[in-house]
């Protein structure tokens, strides 16, 4: 047997053996998870194998019309099912203990068996080498994260973000049914291996591609087709949002590649596509993410400014391919992909903070949470990792795939082999921004929840969490910072993806090589930061040894009696940048000012609903169920009359014909 | 054999017109088990040289569940639900039977209009055939009782069973035991169904379902 098959049959058989085998709740706490767990593990080794260069097969025999079971690990399948693989298995650890309150009152072998058939589906959908097992691997992975969307199904708005998902990701699925049938009738089979550029008419690549993108994007989270995710993420369990989030819609960037590998070299506007959505739903991906004060929405929106990133890393390596610049090709390509290994690193790691948080204090709101280092500091301490990762600042390991964006971007302005200069001027532009705006985001997020005064009861008697729940933090806490520091290592992680996506060999070690050389030091560097740190550490508790230390209030100009409530709120400490990018958010605030000189009422409340849900998707949806509600009357609810017409149609049909 | 072949063919034609005419589900329930009979024998009577054991295997299985089976399983529907005749039908009796012979006359057009490639002895089969799909079909429209309509699906599909028998010489058995094995289901969900109906809401009414449209 295959190694590959493996790991997928121990995902789906053990999914279904514990869903009719082990229903007892001390059964399902301990399977679940440990199915998940082991088919992570057996994943692991085709895995290795494609990064040591050498692809693993499989096929089985398969009776589907124009199917077959062929399934293949490669480079770019490697780089994307290890992050699918090992955060499966973390967030399952982590689930084990994070579902522990719901034991008796939820269905948790129903839960267990979506997530395992979720993780196995994303295992096929970056190995099926079939058009139609990749969108039956798809259409699994849609409905099973479904499921585990609407697990707390008796809340309303666990149902509607469900709805709004379901309705999202179908609506994705429809464009990738076209894509494949027009690949398909063109190459005459529905096998990867069979579809080719050649021959085919530069029109129809150009549909080919954009189908490709608003098919994948969906998934993936690009800017108008984003809507889903702030509002599934938010209602899905915590370890749920780090898969979905942190892996999951990475799987629309995997489908988005592999179909571009098919389509031969891109024309330069195919790049330029690329970078304007990737500047656009970086840019305001992350100034909505800002205004948000639901912290699992913050998150979200943050997944869309990552995957705007990654997006714009594409399209600079799409323009190097397209204008025959290797340099600024390879290095957009590996900054993509590096930055989707590193979003699914800190983004599961915060997702799972914040869930640690909402386990602690049993809200997400920001607003009302506070001071929680104190009570929770190893939960600060992995969210501060992960908010550092995000942000890309420079020990951890988010700055890299940044960083090799950034310099694929200057290649584009510079050197012999100048290409496109000013897509390179829009992607280094962008990346300035969105890497001030999420510091100031994730400042925010990290210093509102856990800094501070607790700003509600809730908040203030909250408690840290158990060890099954902070072993998973620790491992993704410690991958931010093991990525940060392994700069020369990474190259050779990236090459044999890169050379998937450029349709051939990199023998020459000339491209890589420089960029070794930086990251090597970058390395260096953060070694060093990191030795400071940790000097500065010691001599801090050297000095302080044998001196009293006390704790008192905060400084408070000779005030009496600070209370909690007058500390820096989220809103006000966001409002300046929510004000400059008013134009895109519209925020709605409502604002009762104090009045007279002993004032006894006022509020202040703001909300920022998405602007494309609100003026783009509600007004097409509503106008589409106004249309149909016309033809209501044809669902009377009376089965012999609908019967009677497909009778009548039948009949008419064949007298039609033998007339 | 022609002669017993017709003769099971007139007969198969008759129970369908009885099923239109008949207001009594008791009565209705008993022609449709003759009916269900009747389609087991034809395998029998239409030759079929050295398959003759596979297909008379496939006859007794027939009449096994058409004739003993499903009338049982509707029968005890029927006790459970206290309803004992249609009461108002969509089309009445007289217009039904009309009807009836109106499917007839279009089956035998349709027959000679088709030209298919038929293996049996007998004309007659294939415009039975489709009398008989027509029939079935009507009954589940004109109805308003979920007995009524499980009557004509089982029609319909004695309908199918004999176009079958015509078009396809020799039977492939395992086929045919396949769509035997669906309309059981088939039968064995609706008598389910119809139990919990009447349980829920008193009557078995199927038109009367729309008020739980929401």
């Amino acid at each position: 047997m295959s190694l590959l098959l493996l790991p997928l049959i121990i995902f789906f058989a053990g999914a279904l053996l514990q869903m009719v085998f082990g229903r007892r709740v001390a059964v399902v706490r301990v399977a679940g998870p440990a199915i998940t767990v082991a088919g992570a593990l057996a994943g692991l080794i085709p895995v290795i194998r494609a990064f040591g260069g050498k692809s693993v097969t499989a096929s089985l025999p398969w009776s589907m019309p124009f199917g077959s079971f062929s399934v293949e690990m490669d480079g770019l399948s490697a780089l994307f099912a290890l992050p699918i693989l090992v955060i499966c298995a973390l967030a399952a650890v982590y689930g084990s203990e994070y579902l522990k309150s719901f034991e008796g009152k939820k269905n948790l072998a129903g839960f267990w068996f979506f997530f395992n058939v979720l993780a196995g589906s994303m295992l096929l959908v970056v190995t099926a080498r079939n058009a139609i097992l990749f969108l039956l691997a798809w259409e699994v992975m849609s409905l099973s994260s479904f499921f585990l969307v609407i697990f707390e199904s008796e809340q309303e708005h666990a149902r509607r973000a469900g709805w709004t998902y379901l309705v999202a990701t179908h609506i994705g699925t429809a464009f990738l049914l076209v894509l494949f049938c027009m690949l398909g009738a063109q190459a005459g089979t529905l096998d990867f291996s069979g579809f080719s550029a050649a021959g085919m008419a530069p029109k129809f690549l150009s549909a080919a591609f954009l189908l490709a993108v608003i098919g994948f994007g969906t998934k993936a989270g690009f800017m108008p087709m984003h809507v889903w995710l702030p509002e599934a993420h938010p209602a899905a369990p915590s370890h749920v949002s780090a898969v979905m989030s942190g892996v999951m819609i990475k799987t629309g960037i995997y489908g988005l590649l592999r179909v571009l590998t098919h389509l031969g070299t891109p024309p330069a506007w195919w790049g330029w596509v690329l970078v304007a959505i990737g500047a656009a739903s970086g840019i305001l991906g992350i100034v909505f993410a800002l205004s948000q004060h639901d912290i699992k929405r913050l998150l979200a929106y943050s997944s869309v400014e990552n995957v705007g990133i990654i997006t714009a890393g594409i399209g600079i390596g799409m323009l190097g391919m397209s204008y025959g610049n290797d340099a600024m090709m390879l290095l957009g390509f590996a900054g993509a992909l590096l930055h989707v290994l590193n979003h699914s690193i800190f983004k599961s790691l915060l997702f799972l903070g914040a869930g640690s948080v909402l386990h602690a204090a049993a809200t997400r709101e920001i607003d009302r949470l506070g001071g929680l280092m104190k009570r929770t500091p190893f939960t600060g301490a992995a969210f501060l990792a992960g908010s550092v990762a995000i942000c890309g600042l420079p020990p951890l390991n988010g700055f890299l795939g940044e960083f090799m964006i950034y310099l694929g971007s200057f290649k584009a302005l510079t050197g012999s082999a100048a290409a496109c200069p000013a897509a390179g001027v829009v992607v280094i532009a962008a990346l300035a921004l969105i890497g001030g705006l999420a510091a100031v985001c994730f400042t925010k997020a990290f210093g509102m929840i856990f800094l501070g005064e607790p700003r509600s009861d809730a908040a203030a008697h909250a408690h840290e969490c158990g060890p099954a729940m902070r072993i998973p933090m620790l491992v993704l806490a410690a991958l931010c910072v093991a990525v940060g520091l392994a700069g020369p290592f990474i190259p050779k992680l990236l090459i044999p993806a890169v050379q998937v996506l450029a349709g051939r060999q990199m023998t020459d070690g000339n491209f890589f090589a420089p960029t070794e050389r930086l990251l090597t030091n970058i390395s260096l560097f953060a070694t060093g930061v990191l030795a400071l740190s940790a000097l500065l550490l010691v001599l801090r508790t050297r000095l302080l040894r044998n001196k009293p230390v006390s704790e008192s209030v905060t400084w408070d100009c000779g005030y009496a009696a600070p209370t909690a409530r007058m500390q820096y709120t989220a809103s006000s400490y966001a409002d300046p940048v929510v004000r400059l990018f008013k134009l895109f958010l519209q925020t709605r605030r409502k604002f009762v000012s104090p009045k007279g000189l002993f004032p006894e009422k006022s509020s202040f409340s703001s909300a920022t609903p998405d602007f494309y849900r609100e003026r783009m998707y509600r007004p097409a949806f509503n106008a589409t169920e106004k249309f149909l509600t016309r033809f209501q009357w044809l669902q009377h609810g009376r089965l012999n009359l609908y019967i009677l017409c497909i009778m009548v149609t039948l009949i008419v049909i064949l007298v039609w014909k033998l007339r | 054999m022609i002669i017993l072949l017709d003769t099971l063919l007139v007969t198969l034609i008759l129970t369908g017109f009885l099923l239109l005419g008949s207001s009594r589900l008791g009565a209705s329930i008993r022609i449709s088990a003759l009916q269900g009979i009747m389609t087991g024998l034809l395998p029998l009577a239409l030759e079929h040289g050295d398959l003759f054991s596979y297909v008379s295997l496939l006859g007794v299985a027939v009449i096994g569940l058409k004739g003993y089976v499903f009338p049982r399983l509707l029968f005890s529907a029927l006790r459970e639900s206290d309803t004992s005749r249609e009461v108002q039908p969509f089309v009445g009796y007289m217009a039904s039977l009309f009807f009836g012979i109106l499917f007839l006359m279009g089956s035998f057009w349709l027959d000679t209009r088709l030209n298919l490639p038929v293996h049996s002895s007998s004309d007659l089969l294939v415009p039975v055939a489709f009398s008989l799909m027509s029939c079935g079909l009507f009954l589940i429209v004109a109805r308003r009782t979920a007995m009524s309509q499980v009557i004509g699906y089982l029609v319909l599909e004695n309908g199918i069973y004999c176009f079958g028998l015509a078009v396809v010489s020799g039977m492939p058995l395992l086929l045919e035991l396949g769509v035997l094995m669906d309309i059981f289901v088939a039968v064995f969900v609706m008598g389910i169904a119809i139990y919990h109906i009447n349980r829920e809401f008193d009557h078995i009414d199927a038109d009367r379902l729309s008020a739980l449209k929401g």
